[in-house]
C-alpha cells in the first residue's frame, strides 16, 4: 500500500490530466506515460539479453568462423634477421632493393631500410651519414685522422616489446603471430604517434597514403619462403634472414659463433635485429 | 494483495540505460571491422592484405631454374654469393613472361663501384679499386666477367677470402694454428676455389691429436678432456674451431 501511496505521489505532478490507462480521444500521439510504459513492458527482453551476455552485435551480424584451421601461435615461426658489420660493403643494394620490392618513393627522405656510414676519428666525436640511404654510394670521408670506419644496416627492429604498437590509439599497427610488426594501411589514422614512438627512426609518414610505413621483413615474401628483398640481394651475406625457433635456421649459426648486440637494449624494447661484430658506438 | 512496484526513477534509468548499451553495441557493430581481435587488438584481415602483396624479386634459385648454365659458372666464382638480381634488377615480371619482359643487363662502368670502389670504411680483403685510376673511361666487362670475376693475381693468403674466418681465428685461442694445422689445402684450390675444395677433419680423433688426455703433457694449459666426453657427437657439433671459447 505504501508503494502504491508513493507511487501516486510521485506521478501527482508529471502526470498529464488524462488516466494512464485510457489516453484522451484528442492526445493522438502517445503520451509520456505510455512511452514510458511501453518501455516498462520492453524491459524484460533487454535484461534478458544483457544477462545472458550476448551483445546487440551478435543479432544484428551473426560472424563466421574462420573455415581453415588454425596453426597454433607454438607453431608458427618467430622471424628475425642479423647483420653482420664486419661483412657489411656498404653497397646500398639492400635499400634499393626494398625501395624496388616494396614500391617506396624513391626520395632521400623515404625509406624503409637504409646504410649509415660510421667514421670514428682518433680525436672527437663519432660522425654518422647516409646520403639517400647509401643508395648511390657515400661521398669522400672528411679528412680527419681515423680510428676506425665501418657500415650499419637499419632497418626497423621488429621489437618483440615494442613501444609503436602500445602507443597505437586505434590499433593499426600490430605484432603478427610470428614476430613481425606490420601497419594496417586501411586502419591508420595517420597520428604519427607511432613515428614518435619508435626509438630507431623506422618509421615514417607516407606522403600519398596519409599512413605510417615501415619495413615489414617483406612479409608478402617470407610467408611463401622466400627472403627479404635486402636479404636477397646482399652480395656478402652480411644480412642473415630466418627462425628463431629452428635449430637448423642461418640465423641460429650467426647468433651462436659472434658476438652479437641489439641497438638500445637499455629501452627493453628486445629488437629481433642483431648486429654481429658491432661497435658499442652504434645506436 | 500487494505487488512490489519498482520505483520510477529505477525504471527510468534502466531504459536510458538499455539505450544507450543498444545504441552501444549498434554503433560497435557498424564501425569496429568483422576481423578486429581476432587474434589481437588489430584487424585479422589485414594480415591477409599484407601477404598479398605482388613480388617483385623472384630469387635466384628461380633464375637458376632455367639459366643454370650461367648458374653454375657464377657458383664457383667469387661472386657466387651476389644474387643475380643485384645486378639484373627484379625479375619476378621476367619469370611470369619470359618473352617480352626482359631483366637489365648493366654494362657501363657505373655499377661495378658501388661494391668495388675503394672506400676505408669497407672491410679489409673486400676487393677494391680506386675508379679514377683504374683503367679509366672503360666498362669494367672489357677485362672482367661479372659471372666468374678473377682476381688480377692469385690470392697467396687464406685470409685475402675467407677474412670472417681468420680474423676470428686470429683473436680465439687457436690464434697460433695455422689453416693448414687442420686444413689440407691443394695448390688448386688457389685457381679454382669451388672446383677443389680444401680438406677438412672427419672425426674425433683429430682434436684429441691436441685434446685428449693422453696427448697433452700434464702441465700443458690445452684443455684436456676424457675420451667419453663427445659421446655420439662429433667435436664440431659444440665447439666452433676458428672460436672454440664461444658459449657451446
Amino acid at each position: 500500500m505504501t508503494l502504491r501511496d508513493n507511487e501516486g505521489a510521485g506521478t501527482g505532478p508529471t502526470a498529464p490530466a488524462a488516466p494512464v490507462a485510457n489516453p484522451g480521444p484528442e492526445a493522438p500521439c502517445m503520451d509520456r506515460r505510455q512511452f514510458i510504459d511501453l518501455l516498462k513492458k520492453a524491459m524484460p527482453l533487454g535484461v534478458t539479453l544483457l544477462a545472458c551476455g550476448v551483445p546487440i552485435s551478435d543479432l544484428v551480424v551473426k560472424e563466421e568462423k574462420p573455415a581453415k584451421p588454425e596453426i597454433p601461435d607454438s607453431e608458427l615461426p618467430n622471424y628475425a634477421m642479423a647483420v653482420d658489420i664486419e661483412k657489411c660493403i656498404g653497397c646500398g643494394r639492400c635499400a634499393a632493393a626494398c625501395k624496388a620490392e616494396n614500391k617506396v618513393i624513391d626520395s632521400p627522405h623515404y625509406v624503409r631500410t637504409w646504410v649509415e656510414r660510421y667514421v670514428i676519428p682518433k680525436d672527437g666525436e663519432a660522425q654518422v651519414d647516409s646520403p639517400n640511404a647509401g643508395i648511390d654510394g657515400f661521398p669522400d670521408q672528411p679528412p680527419v685522422d681515423i680510428l676506425k670506419t665501418f657500415f650499419v644496416p637499419k632497418l626497423c627492429n621488429h621489437c618483440a616489446n615494442p613501444p609503436c604498437v602500445q602507443v597505437c590509439p586505434v590499433g593499426a599497427t600490430f605484432q603478427t603471430r610470428d614476430g613481425v610488426v606490420l601497419v594496417d594501411d586501411d586502419y591508420c589514422v595517420g597520428c604519427r604517434y607511432c613515428i614518435q614512438a619508435c626509438p630507431y627512426g623506422a618509421r615514417y609518414l607516407h606522403p600519398e597514403k596519409l599512413v605510417a610505413d615501415k619495413c615489414t621483413f617483406c612479409y608478402h615474401r617470407i610467408t611463401q619462403g622466400l627472403l627479404p628483398a635486402c636479404v636477397e640481394v646482399c652480395p656478402t651475406e652480411a644480412r642473415v634472414f630466418g627462425d628463431l625457433k629452428k635449430q637448423s635456421s642461418p640465423i641460429q649459426r650467426i647468433l651462436r659463433f659472434n658476438p652479437i648486440m641489439t641497438l638500445k637494449p637499455e629501452l627493453n624494447t628486445r629488437p629481433k635485429v642483431f648486429y654481429a661484430n658491432a661497435d658499442q658506438e652504434i645506436t | 494483495m500487494s505487488t512490489v512496484k519498482v520505483p520510477q526513477q529505477l525504471v527510468v534509468l534502466s531504459v536510458i540505460g538499455v539505450v544507450v548499451l543498444s545504441v552501444f553495441f549498434g554503433m560497435r557493430t557498424l564501425f569496429v571491422p568483422e576481423s578486429f581481435g581476432r587474434y589481437g587488438h588489430y584487424r585479422a584481415d589485414a594480415v591477409d592484405a599484407a601477404r598479398a602483396l605482388p613480388i617483385k624479386f623472384a630469387g635466384a634459385k628461380t633464375c637458376a631454374e632455367c639459366h643454370d648454365d650461367v648458374d653454375k659458372t657464377k657458383s664457383q666464382g667469387f661472386h657466387r654469393h651476389v644474387s643475380c638480381e643485384v645486378c639484373h634488377g627484379p625479375g619476378a615480371g621476367h619469370v611470369e613472361d619470359p618473352g617480352t619482359i626482359k631483366p637489365t643487363a648493366p654494362r657501363e662502368r657505373g655499377l661495378c663501384p658501388l661494391c668495388h670502389n675503394y672506400s676505408p670504411s669497407r672491410p679489409t680483403g673486400f676487393p677494391q679499386i680506386v675508379t679514377a685510376q683504374h683503367s679509366p673511361g672503360k666498362p669494367c666487362m672489357t677485362c672482367h666477367k661479372p659471372h666468374d670475376p678473377v682476381p688480377p693475381s692469385t690470392p697467396k693468403e687464406c685470409s685475402a677470402c675467407h677474412r670472417g674466418i681468420w680474423s676470428q681465428k686470429q683473436v680465439s685461442r687457436h690464434a697460433s694454428l695455422e689453416c693448414t694445422t687442420c686444413h689440407e689445402v691443394p695448390k688448386a684450390h688457389f685457381t679454382n676455389p669451388r672446383g677443389v675444395a680444401v680438406g677438412k677433419p672427419a672425426a674425433n680423433t683429430f682434436c684429441e691429436q691436441c685434446h685428449s688426455k693422453a696427448a697433452a703433457p700434464k702441465e700443458s694449459t690445452i684443455p684436456q678432456v676424457a675420451a667419453e666426453h663427445a659421446g655420439r657427437y662429433l667435436c664440431w657439433d659444440c665447439h666452433y674451431p676458428h672460436f672454440p671459447e664461444g658459449k657451446p
